[in-house]
């Protein structure tokens, strides 16, 4: 690559690290004059300028225009009421996909927690316990780009000559025929999602890992002296003591498993049964141009979250009176 | 990680008779194999596309990656050298990398820094609708993305108008000072999660250290200068993890942002390249390993950071 | 140091040196495939008519990517030195997705290469039509079928870039003279070979649909290719809509597909095969006899294994699929189209440079390429089967049709045609169902 190249970029980074410095300051002196005069309200408001405004430029504008848009057609030049919404829950494509979706929302966050408990149980206090994290925890820095490009790879089935794919050729050395995974419907959405549980297992792992170890060894030395099995130690008094770092993976698994379109999109672009919510967004909208039906599936993906942030709510709320 | 105990196994625990100890080992060896078993599993796909990104592209058309065992001698360096240095299509990634390294510095420590000041706001200075906006910025994590691709691209080639009033005029960037425009966008994305994490953590902060703090005389922007970051260093260093992660591995909003190949960051061709499954594809193995092995790096040096931040922020409740 | 930490700095130690060792040298380009590019098309003089620019930039953007996209770049670099127009270009795998965030962004591209005319015709408001200069070098340069697929409304907005023909049947002249075949020419003489050849033992198809996330498209050129050669009022109607994709006509071009595709005696490897076969590499049999006929369009020239001889006396070659009514003479073809959404004087000079005889005689010069374009010379493409199809591609006496899945309806043409052609050469349902099926699908 060429020197003119290099310093084209890096001087763009150099001027923009200089710029955001002096924005920086620019700020804190905003905030120290507030400060003196002792307005609490214009120290907030400094504070929290820079990310209000960059919110409600980047994020609520776009949210409510995509809500506006989903009760318009095709390209926005007619209102329809509610006649997306019912394609939505009608169409017997758009049912596949929520069906697909409510696998997925289900599925994958309950076998990556789960999986990344016995996991992290398994290692605990094992010899080599880092390396055996790290090993898991590997996929967790790997793009879902980059993710779907391994796993076509494993998946991967010619109709003839060697097969390449891993997965095929171990079918072969069992004596069974390669199938063509990713076209078998339904199987190829449990195939999918095994993508995605890879990555997310890492994450899973490592948080509730650490989250065991804070669990006192007095309880459950006790536990054991009374007798109990290490089934029963696990289910009475592993679980209930970090139930909330459980909580924390699953919600955390269930937002990304929400919005996912990535993985779909590389590995079979939502053809042969597999598409979702995510993915039916932006197929409808940037690929068939229907950005009515596009904001129809944002809207849904973002009322499957709203559980959960009443959940969110809630539990904020009563954090807030038991601090009193 | 510094907190972890190594116990030696097996020793035999007081109280334990022969039988008991007996099966405890038998069930750790039972669980040490499992244990093996989904490393391994886990494990294996990403060595897959190792060795085979340095495999010759003919040798990965017509046979799997296991093959090359069998003969290591056709170890080769060719396709790392065409898809970073090549001039055609397809290659020259090397510039793509450095995109992507000048876009993820900035991409990081804006959303960071701004986050905490928000952060700080919203946990210890009072004002009216606090929570609400809270609530709020938090919900925001859940638009998706894709929605905001139109607006926002529209609001740095277009401006913002209100009827003939300019209030932002059009910023007509071109060439690579169009990934000004991805800084500024990852910055709004990261912002919610950012702000969510950094503020569970804030809040968590012992209250009457705040308040000596103010007794002394300090205003706010001197606490938190002084007394909060300091104390919230870790937290940073998570959530800068979690955006680096985020910011390395984001396809949608450096191609959106930085059309233009030349501009593009790494992560962006390589989707394209992934995308279709068609000419090129022999490459593959070898781009995405240059794509993944920074991240990779710096996660597995960051890793007790990364999980001690997620820990002490979102692991409550 | 933790083991963890050693691990990765191992890791990290390990990918350097391997960077560190592939830095040795930039890979030097070997191509064999490009011709010599003709004098006119260095001489600055035939640029002067597109005016004189000071390094203005045009950014173009297409869905044309590796190899060909250098290849194209490599025939503009002479306008560009002569001109001082700097051209931009990029190329994307998301075309459609990448077209639509840029332009209702706001940041449109100055010209973009649009692979369907459908879906220019969608961005009608945000184009400029072609201007007197860019449509007196289209009419001059294309017939007036392909003309019409630039048209919107009557008004041009756009001449052809590449063309391509669609309409091809691959075969091997070795295995032919060997066993003196001779090629057909009508749809009777092809089944009556294909019957010769079953009986002599070999299996006369070679087929594949699998191509990713788009399986199924190779299938939809098949019902392309047999409605086109029904009659073209039928498919014309049939792509717009006019009549329903489950109208008798069409059902019954599906069975005429089945009649080979279907056919467990005709398909190598059999029928169940084909929708998991890779497009890419299913004619690669005919090299060793396995199969006769593969019928794939003009691009798949470049496809065959290295070394492998495409010409018409080689290893493998085309004839055009061959025609049911006697005296037609029809091509299936595909191509991008040159439509501009800037006005400025150096977009302007591109689009007339790229409508342009000069462009496209040099650009049939630096790779695998074939034009429509009635001012070249067809032997300036650089293969044989580049030739053939230019040659059929500028004759005014063949009568083109674009590949109708491109111009129906995405929710058609990009979904479930595909879907529907794989479920029917699966064996899963049978003509009429298949075709009640995308009927369903059809936008109202």
């Amino acid at each position: 690559m060429e020197i003119s190249a290099l310093i084209d970029r890096f001087g763009l980074l150099a001027i923009g690290l200089v710029a955001f410095a002096v924005i920086l300051m620019a700020l804190y002196g905003l905030a120290e004059l507030a400060s003196r005069r002792d307005r609490s309200r214009a120290v907030a408001f400094v504070f929290l300028a820079p990310a209000v405004l960059f919110l409600a430029v980047g994020l609520v504008y776009p949210a409510v225009r995509t809500v506006v848009m989903s009760f318009f057609n095709k390209d926005g030049s007619e209102f329809v009421g509610f006649d997306n919404y019912a394609w939505a829950v009608s169409d017997p494509d758009a049912l596949q996909i929520l069906l697909n979706t409510a696998l997925w929302i289900v599925i994958v966050p309950m076998v990556s927690t789960a999986l990344g408990l016995v996991y992290a149980v398994l290692i605990d206090g094992r010899r080599g316990e880092r390396v055996y994290k790290a090993l898991v925890f590997l996929p967790m820095g790997i793009s879902f780009v980059g993710a779907s490009i391994i796993w076509k790879f494993m998946y991967q089935y010619k109709g003839s000559g060697e097969q390449i794919g891993l997965l095929n050729q171990v079918m072969i050395w069992f004596g069974a025929e390669p199938v063509n995974w990713l076209n078998e419907h339904p199987g190829n959405n449990f195939l999918l999602m095994v993508v995605l549980v890879w990555i997310e297992v890492g994450f899973s792992t490592v948080v509730l890992s650490a989250a065991l170890k804070g669990v006192p060894t007095e309880i459950v030395e006790a536990a054991r002296i009374d007798g109990a099995k290490p089934s029963e130690i696990f289910w009475h008094v592993t679980v209930p003591s970090i139930r909330s770092a459980i909580v924390v993976v699953a919600v955390t698994v269930f937002i990304a498993t929400l919005k996912l379109f990535d993985i779909v999109r590389a590995m079979t672009q939502g053809h042969h049964g597999t598409d979702v919510l995510a993915h039916n967004m932006v197929e409808q909208a940037f690929r068939l141009y229907n950005d009515g039906r596009g904001a129809t599936m944002a809207v849904v993906l973002f009322l499957l979250v709203v559980p959960v942030v009443i959940y969110q709510v809630r539990n904020m709320r009563r954090q807030e009176q038991e601090a009193r | 990680m510094s907190t972890d105990v190594q116990t030696p196994e097996p020793v035999a625990r007081i109280g334990e008779t022969r039988g008991q100890r007996l099966r405890r080992v038998l069930s750790s060896r039972a669980a040490s194999v499992v244990a093996l078993v989904i490393a391994a599993l886990w494990t294996i796909p990403t060595f897959g596309l190792f060795v085979s990104s340095f495999r010759p592209e003919d040798d990965i058309r017509t046979s799997g990656w296991w093959n090359f065992f069998a003969d290591p001698g056709s170890f080769t360096l060719e396709t790392y050298n065409y898809v970073l240095y090549s001039d055609s299509q397809g290659g020259g990634l090397i510039v793509n990398l450095v995109n992507t390294v000048v876009i993820t510095i900035i991409g990081v420590v804006v959303p960071v820094a701004f986050a905490a000041m928000a952060a700080y706001a919203l946990s210890w200075i009072e004002f009216r609708g606090r929570n609400l906006l809270y609530v709020g910025i938090f919900a925001l994590q859940v638009v998706p993305l894709q929605m905001a691709l139109i607006p926002l691209l529209a609001f740095f080639s277009k401006g913002l108008h209100i009827g003939d009033f300019t209030i932002m005029p059009a910023w007509q960037l071109d060439g690579v000072n169009t990934i000004v425009q991805v800084w500024v966008a990852h910055s709004i994305f990261g912002l919610p999660l950012a702000i969510f994490l950094l503020h569970n953590f804030m809040r968590e902060l012992p209250g009457d250290v705040m308040e000596a703090a103010r007794i002394d005389g300090a205003s706010h922007s001197q606490i938190f200068r002084k007394v909060v970051l300091p104390l919230v260093t870790p937290a940073l260093a998570s959530i800068g993890i979690f955006q680096f992660l985020w910011v390395w591995n984001d396809f949608l909003v450096g191609r959106t942002f930085a059309p233009g190949e030349a501009t593009r960051p790494l992560t962006a061709v390589l989707g394209d390249m992934a995308g279709t499954w068609g000419f090129g594809w022999t490459r593959l193995p070898a781009a995405g390993f240059i794509a993944i092995i920074v991240p990779l790096v710096v996660f597995l040096l960051l890793q007790r950071y990364f999980v001690r931040g997620l820990l002490a922020g979102s692991v409550k409740g | 140091m933790s083991k963890t930490r050693r691990i990765s700095y191992l890791t990290a130690a390990v990918s350097a040196i391997a960077l560190a060792a592939a830095a040795c040298g930039a890979p030097e380009d070997e191509d064999n495939s490009r011709g010599e590019v003709p004098e006119e098309a260095k001489d600055c003089a035939n640029y002067e008519q597109f005016g004189s620019f000071d390094g203005e930039t045009v950014t173009i953007l297409g869905s044309i990517r590796d190899q060909e996209a250098d290849e194209m770049m490599a025939a503009w670099k002479f306008f560009e030195d002569c001109t001082g127009v700097d051209i931009a270009y990029e190329g994307t795998g998301e075309f459609e997705a990448d077209m639509k965030v840029r332009v209702d962004g706001g940041n449109a591209p100055d010209i973009a290469l649009f692979p369907q005319p459908g879906l220019m015709s969608s961005f009608k408001d945000d184009l400029v039509p072609a201007s007197e200069d860019v449509t007196a070098l289209a009419t001059e340069g294309w017939s007036e079928d392909w003309l019409n697929y630039g048209t919107i409304d009557g008004t041009l907005y756009a001449a052809p870039n590449s063309s391509n023909a669609k309409s091809f049947i691959w075969y091997s002249p070795t295995f032919f003279s060997e066993n003196n075949y001779e090629v057909p020419t009508t749809w009777d003489d092809l089944i009556a070979l294909s019957d010769t050849i079953a009986e002599s033992g070999t299996t006369p198809w070679c087929a594949g649909f699998e191509s990713g996330g788009a399986t199924g498209w190779p299938g939809t050129d098949w019902i392309e290719d047999i409605v086109l050669r029904e009659s073209t009022d039928t498919y014309d109607q049939w792509v717009a809509h006019e009549i329903p994709f489950n109208s008798p006509e069409i059902v019954s071009a599906f069975d005429k597909a089945g009649s080979v595709l279907l056919n467990e005696d005709y398909v190598f490897n059999g029928t169940d095969t084909i929708s998991a076969t890779a497009f890419q590499e299913a004619g690669w049999p005919i090299l060793d006899g396995d199969c006769a006929f593969y019928r794939m369009a003009s691009f798949y020239g470049a496809m065959w294994p290295e070394g492998t001889n495409v010409a018409e006396d080689g290893d493998v070659f085309a004839f055009q699929f061959p025609e049911t009514n006697e005296g037609d003479n029809t091509m299936l073809v595909g191509g991008e189209f040159v439509a501009a959404f800037s006005d400025t004087d150096a977009t302007e000079a591109t689009r007339q440079y790229l409508a342009s005889e000069v462009y496209h005689n040099a650009r049939l010069q630096t790779g695998p390429w074939s034009t429509a374009h009635q001012g070249v010379d067809p032997n300036n493409a650089t293969t044989p089967i580049n030739v053939l199809a230019t040659e059929i591609l500028t004759n005014p006496d063949v009568t083109v049709r674009f590949d109708g899945s491109d111009l129906m309806p995405g929710e058609v043409g990009a979904s479930s045609f595909w879907t529907g052609i794989v479920q029917w050469v699966d064996g899963d349902k049978d003509s009429q169902q298949v075709a009640d099926d995308i009927e369903a699908s059809w936008p109202q």
